[in-house]
């Protein structure tokens, strides 16, 4: 889960990162007050998502009037598709440099990477492909922590003027990084602005994994995703007209790649998890079917903790509220008492992915 | 044959006596295992189905002697429990666990370096070998015995692939699911290696998804091989930046997707199968 920049500059003041001072508003009126206590400063939209500054989303501000005019324009602006509600008013810090410092898990040494770059402000990962000369690694030993000389050395690549600042920000960002759980803890930029070092943007993202033991407010999502997320499903929007609902992630990206592979355009992404309930396979059938753009449904289940029996009984009970046809492919634990179950309704069986994509594209021509 | 595990493997399981644990017990003795004890700190002296419950892993290696265990304990006790299996020396711990933190999975994978452990999982299915036994909670008619080998990171996708090969008299030497988590105990390559050896394996299916390099990182060694490798990646139709389902499988900026991963093995001349059946197809050709 992505924190907003405040919420992550909030537990940034914590460790006590050096971030600007400012507050958070909903109302482009508060913005003026902000701006009459700070002087000149900076409005930025408060979404989840990267490429705000080149959105129009971020805007500086000389006066009270700027700072209102400024936040009327972000509020109620989209930032690739996210509403923003929220504006964070700072006081505006003139960089002297920018640097970039930032922490995430590397997959393939699976430890914690610390990189740093003397080109701060721009994406981190154009740098990476353009000059990678330019980024600093080091790896941390989950075991043994941060050494001192490690964040010695990034300190001495960014820059030996304030290194003594910077090992403390990088000290500080390491401990931000474990004790939260987060998969990726940035700043970009760090700024030096006179002789002090500070966090100008803040960027965390927590492990959903960990967030039963992390102290994060989750907002609850408006959305399909949300609601699948909710019932222990993962839903992804897609652009088709097949609505797609399987057991396994492996198995459903399978069942997804064929159906376009067979021509067909899949509405969405439908993983209802293995060992499914009844309960569940009802609730993915209805949020799948209440997309609009469903025509046809493809149900591909391989049973092995879910019991294709209790899906037959999902699909039997939601069946009347669903006006479009469906293709259903049961396999595994119990398939037998599935199948049987469902025959009586008339629906279209299939006993592979392959033939159930097929089968739910043909269906898809002679209904229409 | 095949690998990592045979009918003489001791298995323990760890979390045996809730609902997953214990279902998954019953399956692995009808299947055949050797389910030599089971550990639920706490519940220690009682039974589930005849097998002896331990409160630690420790007191279970006194009395039973294990060298294999499985772990079905919630997310955040899993770290736990494999650390309890290194420290106790198990040779093989499989977990099945879905949803450890990462920090827990960096902490882990450390600890395994120095340690005489191999880790499989967290997130996967598990493996078995026909004929011989089955650590995990993969279904137990599918499978058949044979020579492919096949290394996935996907659960029901394996399945479907194994019931295909059996149903068209292609058998398995073992199958094996790697897990779908960013970080997992046992790469691609580690179980190419053990096929590579087994003389019971004569050619075996990588099944990968998107996220991640994975699946790139094992093309070096598999051009070394002399077995054939038939590859299968799936989520090429996967829009970036959403995770599909496994919490590894994201496509994140720019990288990882299905197309790089099919052409990366395209060009290392290693064959790529496009869907189930056609997997079948090229196997059959092959053996």
């Amino acid at each position: 889960m992505m924190l907003y920049e405040h919420a992550a500059k909030e537990i940034f003041s914590r460790y006590s990162i050096p971030v600007p001072e400012g507050s958070l508003t909903t109302r482009a009126d508060d913005a003026g007050a902000i701006a009459k206590k700070l002087g000149s400063v900076v409005v930025k939209a408060q979404v989840t998502a990267g490429g705000r500054g080149k959105a129009g989303g971020i805007l500086t501000a000389a006066t009270p009037d700027e700072a209102v005019r400024d936040a009327q324009r972000i509020l109620g602006m989209s930032i690739k598709g996210l509403p923003v509600k929220k504006v964070l008013v700072e006081e505006y810090k003139k960089p002297d440099k920018e640097m970039y410092l930032g922490i995430t898990i590397d997959r393939k040494a699976r430890r914690p990477i610390i990189m740093a770059s003397t080109e701060g402000g721009v994406d981190i990962e154009e740098t990476a492909r353009s000059t990678p000369e330019k980024i600093f690694r080091v790896h941390i030993n989950p075991l043994a922590g941060l050494h001192e000389y490690q964040a010695r050395e990034v300190a001495y690549f960014l820059g030996r003027e304030s290194s003594a600042q910077i090992i403390d920000v990088v000290k500080k960002l390491y401990r931000v990084f474990t004790n939260n759980d987060c998969t990726l803890a940035e700043i970009n930029p760090l700024a030096q602005t006179g002789g002090a070092i500070i966090a100008l943007d803040a960027k965390m993202i927590i492990d959903d994994n960990a967030l039963f033991r992390q102290q994060v407010e989750e907002e609850e999502e408006d959305t399909l995703s949300g609601l699948a997320k909710k019932h222990g499903m993962s839903y992804v929007a897609l652009e088709g007209d097949i609505g797609c609902i399987i057991n396994g992630a492996g198995l459903a990206m399978a069942t997804l790649d064929m159906i376009k592979q067979y021509g067909g355009e899949p509405a969405n992404f439908m993983d209802v998890r293995a060992g499914a309930s009844e309960e569940q396979v009802k609730t993915a059938l209805r949020i799948v079917s209440s997309n609009k753009n469903v025509k046809t449904i493809l149900i591909n289940i391989f049973g092995g903790l879910t019991k294709c029996d209790e899906v037959a009984r999902a699909i039997i009970d939601v069946s009347p509220e669903i006006k479009v046809p469906f293709v259903v492919r049961l396999a595994g634990t119990n398939e037998k008492e599935g199948r049987a179950m469902l025959e009586r309704l008339g629906i279209t069986f299939a006993s592979s992915t392959e033939e159930a994509a097929r089968k739910v594209i043909e269906l898809g021509h002679t209904y229409r | 044959m095949g690998i990592l595990i045979d009918k003489n493997t001791r298995v323990l399981v760890q979390g045996i006596t809730g609902r997953e644990g214990s279902f998954q017990v019953k399956q692995m003795q009808e299947f055949g295992t050797n389910v030599v004890g089971g550990v639920t700190p706490g519940k220690g002296g009682s039974e589930v189905y005849g097998v002896s419950v331990f409160d630690s892993v420790a007191g279970a290696v006194d009395e039973v002697k294990p060298n294999a265990s499985v772990i079905f304990v919630p997310p955040k006790f899993a770290a736990d429990s494999i650390f309890e299996s290194i420290d106790s020396e198990i040779g093989l711990i499989v977990c099945i666990t879905e949803g450890v933190p990462e920090h827990d999975m960096m902490r882990v994978c450390a600890y395994l370096e120095n340690s005489n452990s191999r880790l499989i999982g967290p997130n996967c299915p598990g493996l078995t070998t026909p004929g011989e036994s089955k650590i995990g909670i993969m279904p137990n008619p599918i499978h058949r015995e044979g020579n492919v080998g096949l290394v996935s990171r996907s659960g029901t996708l394996t399945y479907e692939i194994i019931d295909l090969l059996s149903k068209s008299g292609i058998g398995q030497s073992t199958s094996v699911g790697i897990g779908g988590d960013p970080l997992i105990g046992t790469s691609f390559e580690d179980i190419l290696q053990l096929f590579e050896k087994d003389p019971m394996t004569h050619a075996v299916v990588l099944v990968g998804e998107i996220g991640g390099t994975a699946e790139q990182d094992s093309i070096e060694y598999i051009k070394q091989m002399d077995k054939p490798v038939i590859a299968y990646v799936v989520g090429v139709s996967a829009p970036p930046g959403k995770t599909m389902g496994h919490a590894g499988a994201i496509v994140s900026m720019g990288g990882g997707t299905a197309l790089e991963k099919i052409h990366a093995f395209e060009k290392a001349g290693i064959t790529v199968g496009r869907s189930p059946g056609d997997i079948v197809q090229k196997v059959k050709t092959i053996l």
